[in-house]
Order: structure tokens, then C-alpha cells, then sequence
């Protein structure tokens, strides 16, 4: 994506500005802005308050990492800040603290992503500091071993945390040696083989301007955001290494998995096949999704399992569109003697859900509560400007956001209906189970340390 | 203590307060500029105007906690605190969430040891339909057995989703228990789960009639408002409620602590160590609270991000630890903690580093800090009251939480001019008063013994 990168230099800044209502009368622009040096970002100038907020996004996190040093692109993200340029790492950290700046950096499975949070007063030394830290990091011995050990002991002290096996697990059932089966932190092994090489090969191979998608709010205009944008990254190389990660689809339909661990509760996650971002029912499977799951206090799953029951405290489901994957999941914790109810409701209502579709009131209701919380998540520049970065990143359109709600209120009950029909399976729903179950029939079971 | 408890899903938690410090404009004194109002009825109402989008957050803060229940019965407030989103003598259970549902806004609420606050987040047209909701279930609760008995389930998979569940979690509440041998911030906010068990409906209707009123409610709107309509709506809805007679709120105070205390957990779910201290110290309105503002600016300048003093010799200079800090919470209403933390770096052993942590503690003590080390902390706090200002919830909650727990709005906004006015002396004199390790109690936790990972 972003393939075609605009290269004018000595072009005038060009600004195209779209409106954004999000719920009722206001309104913010969505400007376009490519830089004198032909880099795009995405820009809602807001002069309220002398804070600016950039957020950006690199296609290419840590599905991308090679075998055997799993946890490569997040360890890079724990170490940009870490020392870049002429400044070792608490020169670096002095910087930021000392002028209120904060920069920081994520790895994901599909992207490598950044956030820089501004007073005004200091936006150019922000920026500048970003620069060092994209295009020069260090890399410095003692800083590497430092975050290498933080590294660890988060992997440690995470190794018993029911939630993390569930979802590992979870993963690594679905995708078999798919790259997203494995570990975004990696394992102790993998990352006590990652090398200086292999950090300052990942930057090179992911950090590049053809690559790189922003998304910036606050206090900033157009004309100073095109400067700092080729003051920052227009040292970048110029094009990102191509890589490809292949399509995956979602095995061990049907598994039921127990991971035991001596804990009271049983952590559960499930899930199967789901609706990819791009596919013409993924509004459809949006709706869908929130009467069955989705809807914080109101959905089937919360009403059974919860509501009427008392067998969990949450309980819920979620899509989660990968680039090039697609899962429709969900996760529950209840106490090891009545996890299995737990489960059998669940996969009932999976089947109601799939069977008897839904009625024209859930429907209704549903469409009424993605519509009207949509605009509540704009109250902030940064999660404005991380909405900006994904629209880009999924290639919505700079007008998504004006034709989002449109798309949700197109969705009618044949919509669900069919969506419910294609992808809905309770007999598919690979189910994983960390802790004691009891009463559970498994396919599967793994002891502490295996 | 700030241990906040949400009701409803784990994917709906709020931000820690810790996170969201009182805000400043380094110009004025002014933080968030609130307009104030009474209500005949003793309500209080704070609104904060914030135009950036059409947005507003509603929320109601009633000034009891788990710190005000009964002896014997941990575990009300926020029992309760479930309960409220049942239904009232004019709505059916789930009515109000099915509302805020249909309307597109979102809603929770939670439960510490000195408040309880419920909040919704809408488009502002919705704003008097909120209030009127919110004013019902003040005094319109109607609880069952039916009702409350699947509820009590849920809060018991809440506590083994938090505390049974999680080692670490588990000790946080045997330290806390350790810490406060006559004060009730020694029980869970969650409680016992034997007191959760025994609660009867005539507990949590007792706790309900005694506190849910309006003269002990605060009710705070941020976001997209004009202050002179929500007045206007507040006196059409919480207006036409009742004050009652409130009860004192009863808190045992602390003996004096004359000697450290330690609580060493070994569990087999334990991979990594971890080691924290916490020294008990004022708050802002609790003990000597001369020295709160001085113990945030020491807190800053030992323990913030990765330049403070602790984080810089014990796990940058001397490699012992993988990370490390300090924190101090002076929001509650009574006598608080000031803590010290670490993590071992892989195969370093816990004492090593508690050595380490207590030389630059004795240091701290006999040389002082900075004047530099003074300056900056102070920018940093100060810009992090503007950096408050880019939400809409948040400023809600700063001044909720405040309010409810014995500060003023003036307190609030006079923070940065407070924080400016700290001295290098005071820091020092701060510090000398907080780091007794008689007035200590540490926790560690531990792999089983015999295990090779000690």
C-alpha cells in the first residue's frame, strides 16, 4: 500500500480539506497535507489547547520477524527511544522528560507504529527528537541488554498470566506455522538471539518513506506540519523492503483446548473464521457481531452468561480483521466448576444467533448504538490522530469518516442474516480453556510446562 | 487509595487515577476553569466546557466507599455499585443501560475506597434524559433476591478475575491489610470473598438509604455544554430529590505504627520476582499534609519514567533491576502511602537490590535533592496539568475525585501555584518524614522455595 509516492520537490503545499461531521452539528477538516518533499499526512488542526498529537504506522510489525527471533520488531520498539544520534539513552530520556515530550513506539502483528504527544512551545524539539530516533538510533550494547532484560522479565512474569496463555495458545492452534501463530514479544530463546544486526536490519527494511503513514491533531498548520514532516522523516530511505505474509486460514475448527494452570477461574477464549476488512459484509458482521457480543452491557452473550447467571463478570465478542487473516472471537473467565455451562451457552447462542438470525429491534438497536458512539472516541488529539492512521492503513478514503455511519445504517436484516449463514458456526469455535476445568470434554490438554 | 473498581466488562476500565494528574496552565492558575453550582438540596454540580466535539460526559460521585461499610461486611459499596444498574420503582432492570445503549453512549461506574461514581458518555441532546435516569436511581433502587443473587456471582468470577487469579494481586491485598492495622483501607474494595458471600439484601439496602442522597452526591458535566442549561436540568432532575440526614463517615484512625512490617508471598505461579515498600504518608488532606505537594514533587524526582534517581542508579547505572520506581497517591481522604518498587534484572537476587534502592534512599535522606532536580520536576507536573486539559472524562475525573475525597475546586485549581511554590527544603524535610522504615511494610513475592528461579 501507498505505493506511489509523491516526489515534487519545491511544490507548493497542497492541502485538500474534508469535513467531518461526527454526530450532529460540529464538524473537523480533515486535511491532506503533502510536504514540500512529497510526504503525505493527515491533519485536523485544532488550536484549542497548545498540544499536538502525531501518531504513524509502518506496514510490517511482527509477522515479519524471522524465525527464530520472534520479538524482533517489538524489541526495536522498546529501543528508538533508547539512545539516537549524538545522544546516548539518558541524554535521550533527559530530553524528553525535560521538555515534557513523550515518544514512544508498538509493534503489532500486521505494523510498527509511533506516537509523539507535544506542548507547542516544544513541537520542533518533539519532532527533532523523533527524527534521531527514526532515522539514527544507537542501538548502544547497554542499552540493548537493558531492554532485552525487560523484555525477559515481562515474558516471565507474563508466563502464568491466564489471559496471555489463552490467547498464544489460542493462536498457535488457529494458525499452525502461519507467522501470526507467533509470540508479537517472542519467546525467552528468540529474543536472547536477536543481535545488533538484526535491529538496525529491521529499520532499514521497514522504515522507509513509502511506507510510512501519519496522522497528526492539534496545534499545528498545514504549512509548519509539511516542514516538520520532511525534517523528520525525510531522511528516511526512500523505499521500504517488500515482504509478504501469506494468507492464512483459520484451522483447529472445533478443538477444544485445556491449558491447566492451578487458578479458581478458567480463562476462555474461542473463535473461528471471521469477515476480512475489505469484504462487502464486514458492516453486516460489524452489527451482527455487536447484538451477539459486542455491545458493552447489552448483548446475548453478556445477557445469558451474565445478566441472567451470574457465571462471569465479562464476557464478550469481537472481530479482529487482520491483513491477512480473519478471526471472529470472544473470551469469558468462570470458575473452574461452571466454565463448561459456561461454554455450552455460549456455543448456543452462537447457534441461536446463526439459526434463527436476529430480529428487526436487535437490528435497529444495534445500528443506533454504533452510530451514536461513533463520534464519542474524537474527544482527544491522540485518538483522533490514531483514527486517522488506520483509515489510512485500511485504505477507507479520507471521507470514511463521513461515510462510516452510512455504511452501518445500509446493513439490513438479509445483510446479518447472511452474514450469520456464511460464517457463523458454533461446531467450528476452537476453544481454549487456561486453568481447571472441570466437566469439560477436551481435545486437547496441556500440563504446567508443557 | 485509588484501587478503582469498574462494574461491568474488563474491556471497560478506566484509566487509573494515578495517570491523570491535576492539570495547570502555566500562565493563570487556572486548571480547568469549572463553573460551580449548589442545588437547593446540598447537591454540589461542577461543569467544565469543552467545545471540541459534540460530546459530554455525565457522572455523579457520592462520597462513600468501601472505607465506610460496616465492620464485618467488606464488599458493600461496590456490591452495591453493581446493583444500581438493576432497576427503580419507575424503570426495569436493564432499562437505564438499554437507553444509553439505543442513545449510542457508553456508561460504567466504580467503586474506591473513599467514592463510588457512575458516568455516562452521550451526545449533550441526550444530557437531561442522563440526569433524570441518574436522579431516579438515587433514591428508586428496588433489589431482590432474584436480582441480587446472579449478582453476586458475577462480583465473585470480578474477584478471582482480579485478585484469585493473579499472585500479585493477592499480595497487594495481604500488604494492604499488613499496612493499616485499625483502618478499613487494610480490607479489599472488592471485600472479603466470605464477607461477599454473607452480604444480605437488608446490608445493601441499609448502605443505599444511608448514603445515596443528594446533599452527599457531586455531580460533575464535562464536554459540549453551556453551564447555565445544565444548571437548569440539574434543579428539573436532582433538584426535586430529598436530602437526608447523613451519618458521619466514621473512619478508625492508625495507631502509630512503631516497627517495619514484611509480607514475603511464595507462589507456584510465580515466574518473577517483584519487591515494593510503601512507607504510610499524608495526603492532601490527611496526617501532615503540609508535605503532599512536596511528596509529589519527590516522587517525581525519584521515581518519574526512566530519569528519575532510582530508575537511573538501580537499573541503568548499577544493572540490578529491569525496571523500577516510586509512586504516591495524596488524592485520599485519609492517611495515604508513599511507595518504592522494583523488578530484579534475571538471576540478580532480591536482596541486591533492595541494597541498592536503600543506599539512594539514605542518600536521599543525608545529602537532599537538587535544586535542578527541583526545577524540572516541577515543569514536568505542571505541563502535565495542560496535557489533562485533551480530553473530556478526564477532567471529570480529577475534580470528582477530588471533591469526594475532602479537597475543594479551589484546591484543584490552585495545584500548579502549589506545586511552583515548593522549596528545596520542603522536598527535604518531606523526605526525612516519609523514609521511616518503622512506619514501612514491604512486600515480596516469590517462587516457590526450592524452585530454580529463585
Amino acid at each position: 500500500m501507498m505505493s506511489a509516492l509523491m516526489r515534487a520537490p519545491g511544490v507548493a503545499l497542497l492541502a485538500v480539506a474534508l469535513t467531518f461531521v461526527p454526530v450532529a452539528a460540529k464538524a473537523f477538516d480533515i486535511q491532506r497535507v503533502i510536504s514540500p518533499g512529497g510526504i503525505e499526512a493527515w491533519l485536523v488542526e485544532d488550536h484549542a489547547l497548545p498540544i499536538v498529537s502525531a501518531r504513524f504506522l509502518f506496514p510490517g510489525g511482527a509477522a515479519t520477524d524471522p524465525v527464530g527471533k520472534e520479538g524482533l520488531a517489538n524489541m526495536v520498539s522498546g529501543l528508538l527511544d533508547e539512545g539516537a544520534g549524538d545522544l546516548d539513552s539518558q541524554a535521550f530520556q533527559t530530553r524528553l522528560a525535560d521538555q515534557s515530550i513523550s515518544i514512544s513506539f508498538n509493534a503489532s502483528l500486521d505494523g510498527f507504529s509511533g506516537r509523539l504527544k507535544a506542548l507547542t512551545r516544544n513541537r520542533a524539539e518533539a519532532f527533532d527528537l523523533l527524527r534521531l530516533a527514526v532515522t539514527a538510533p544507537r542501538f548502544d550494547a547497554q542499552a540493548v541488554e537493558r531492554i532485552r532484560d525487560q523484555i525477559l522479565t515481562g515474558l516471565a512474569a507474563g508466563a502464568n498470566n491466564p489471559n496471555r496463555i489463552a490467547q498464544q495458545t489460542f493462536r498457535e492452534a488457529v494458525f499452525g506455522d502461519h507467522p501470526y501463530s507467533r509470540p508479537v514479544t517472542g519467546t525467552p530463546e528468540s529474543v536472547g538471539a536477536i543481535t545488533e544486526t538484526d535491529l538496525r536490519t529491521f529499520v532499514a527494511r521497514r522504515l522507509a518513506r513509502n511506507a510510512l503513514i501519519v496522522g497528526v491533531v492539534g496545534d499545528v498548520t498545514a504549512a509548519e506540519l509539511g516542514a516538520l514532516l520532511d525534517s523528520t522523516f525525510g531522511d528516511l530511505p526512500e523505499r521500504a523492503e517488500a515482504f509478504t505474509i501469506p494468507q492464512a486460514e483459520p484451522g483447529a475448527a472445533g478443538e477444544v483446548i485445556v491449558v491447566e494452570r492451578d487458578n479458581p477461574q478458567s480463562r476462555v477464549v474461542f473463535g473461528h473464521r471471521g469477515v476480512a476488512r475489505d469484504d462487502p459484509d464486514y458492516y453486516a458482521a460489524l452489527v451482527l457481531n455487536h447484538v451477539l457480543g459486542g455491545g458493552s452491557f447489552t448483548s446475548r452473550l453478556y445477557d445469558e452468561v451474565r445478566e441472567k447467571r451470574g457465571l462471569a463478570y465479562s464476557v464478550f465478542s469481537y472481530l479482529l480483521p487482520l491483513e491477512n487473516a480473519a478471526l471472529w472471537m470472544g473470551g469469558a473467565g468462570t470458575e473452574n466448576g461452571a466454565v463448561a455451562q459456561s461454554i455450552e451457552l455460549i456455543r448456543g447462542q452462537w447457534a441461536n444467533v446463526q439459526e434463527f438470525a436476529i430480529s428487526q429491534d436487535e437490528l435497529d438497536r444495534a445500528k443506533a448504538n454504533l452510530i451514536g458512539s461513533f463520534g464519542l472516541r474524537f474527544d482527544n488529539t491522540s485518538s483522533i490522530a490514531g483514527t486517522l492512521v488506520a483509515v489510512q492503513f485500511r485504505d477507507l478514503g479520507i471521507d470514511f469518516l463521513n461515510r462510516r455511519n452510512d455504511l452501518i445504517e445500509a446493513v439490513t436484516l438479509d445483510d446479518v442474516r447472511r452474514v450469520a449463514e456464511r460464517i457463523l458456526d458454533p461446531a467450528a469455535l476452537t476453544v481454549v480453556v487456561v486453568g481447571k476445568p472441570e466437566g469439560l470434554a477436551a481435545t486437547r490438554t496441556m500440563t504446567n510446562g508443557g | 487509595m485509588t484501587w478503582n473498581l469498574c462494574s461491568r466488562a474488563l474491556r471497560a476500565l478506566l484509566l487509573p487515577l494515578a495517570f491523570l494528574l491535576p492539570i495547570a496552565n502555566t500562565a493563570h492558575a487556572q486548571v480547568f476553569n469549572p463553573t460551580t453550582f449548589e442545588l437547593d438540596n446540598g447537591m454540589q454540580v461542577v461543569v467544565i466546557e469543552n467545545h471540541r466535539a459534540p460530546v459530554v460526559t455525565h457522572m455523579v460521585w457520592y462520597k462513600v466507599g468501601a472505607a465506610d461499610e460496616p465492620a464485618g461486611k467488606s464488599g458493600i459499596a461496590h456490591y452495591l455499585e453493581h446493583l444500581m444498574f438493576k432497576g427503580t420503582d419507575a424503570r426495569a432492570p436493564g432499562e437505564f443501560s438499554e437507553i444509553v445503549a439505543n442513545l449510542g453512549g457508553r456508561e460504567n461506574a466504580f467503586t474506591s475506597h473513599d467514592y463510588t461514581g457512575y458516568f455516562q458518555t452521550i451526545a449533550p441532546r441526550h444530557l437531561g434524559l442522563m440526569m433524570e435516569l441518574e436522579a431516579d436511581r438515587m433514591t428508586g433502587l428496588v433489589l431482590t433476591d432474584e436480582i441480587i443473587e446472579p449478582e453476586r456471582r458475577v462480583i465473585l468470577e470480578e474477584r478471582r478475575s482480579r485478585t484469585e487469579n493473579n499472585p500479585r494481586s493477592l499480595l497487594s491485598e495481604q500488604v494492604a491489610a499488613a499496612t493499616y492495622l485499625n483502618h478499613p483501607y487494610r480490607l479489599p474494595v472488592i471485600g472479603w470473598a466470605h464477607e461477599i458471600e454473607g452480604l444480605s439484601r437488608a446490608d445493601l439496602e441499609s448502605f443505599y438509604e444511608t448514603w445515596y442522597a443528594p446533599n452527599n452526591a457531586i455531580l460533575i458535566v464535562s464536554g459540549d455544554v453551556d453551564p447555565d442549561e445544565v444548571l437548569r436540568l440539574a434543579r428539573e432532575t436532582y433538584g426535586k430529590v430529598e436530602a437526608k440526614a447523613l451519618p458521619p463517615r466514621l473512619r478508625p484512625v492508625e495507631p502509630p505504627q512503631l516497627a517495619p512490617r514484611e509480607v514475603v508471598m511464595r507462589d507456584a505461579r510465580v515466574d518473577q520476582p517483584a519487591w515494593s515498600r510503601r512507607y504510610l504518608a499524608p495526603s492532601y488532606v490527611a496526617g501532615d499534609n503540609e508535605h503532599a505537594y512536596a511528596l509529589e514533587l519527590l516522587s517525581e524526582i525519584i521515581g518519574g519514567g526512566t530519569t528519575g534517581r532510582i530508575y537511573r542508579s538501580i537499573v541503568v547505572d548499577q544493572s540490578l533491576a529491569a525496571s523500577a520506581g516510586a509512586w504516591y497517591s495524596p488524592g485520599d481522604l485519609d492517611l495515604t502511602t508513599f511507595g518504592v518498587w522494583f523488578s530484579p534484572r534475571q538471576g540478580v537476587a532480591v536482596d541486591a537490590v533492595r541494597g541498592a534502592l536503600d543506599e539512594q534512599i539514605a542518600k536521599l535522606i543525608k545529602d537532599g535533592i537538587t535544586a535542578d532536580e527541583l526545577k524540572r520536576a516541577k515543569l514536568r507536573l505542571i505541563d502535565s496539568a495542560i496535557f489533562a486539559r485533551d480530553s473530556v472524562g478526564g477532567p471529570a475525573r480529577v475534580l470528582g475525585a477530588a471533591l469526594a475525597s475532602g479537597q475543594t475546586v479551589a484546591d484543584v485549581e490552585s495545584w500548579p501555584d502549589r506545586i511552583r511554590a515548593v522549596t528545596v527544603e520542603q522536598v527535604d524535610a518531606a523526605a526525612r518524614e516519609v523514609f521511616n522504615v518503622n512506619r514501612s511494610t514491604t512486600g515480596v513475592l516469590l517462587p516457590v522455595e526450592g524452585d530454580s528461579r529463585t
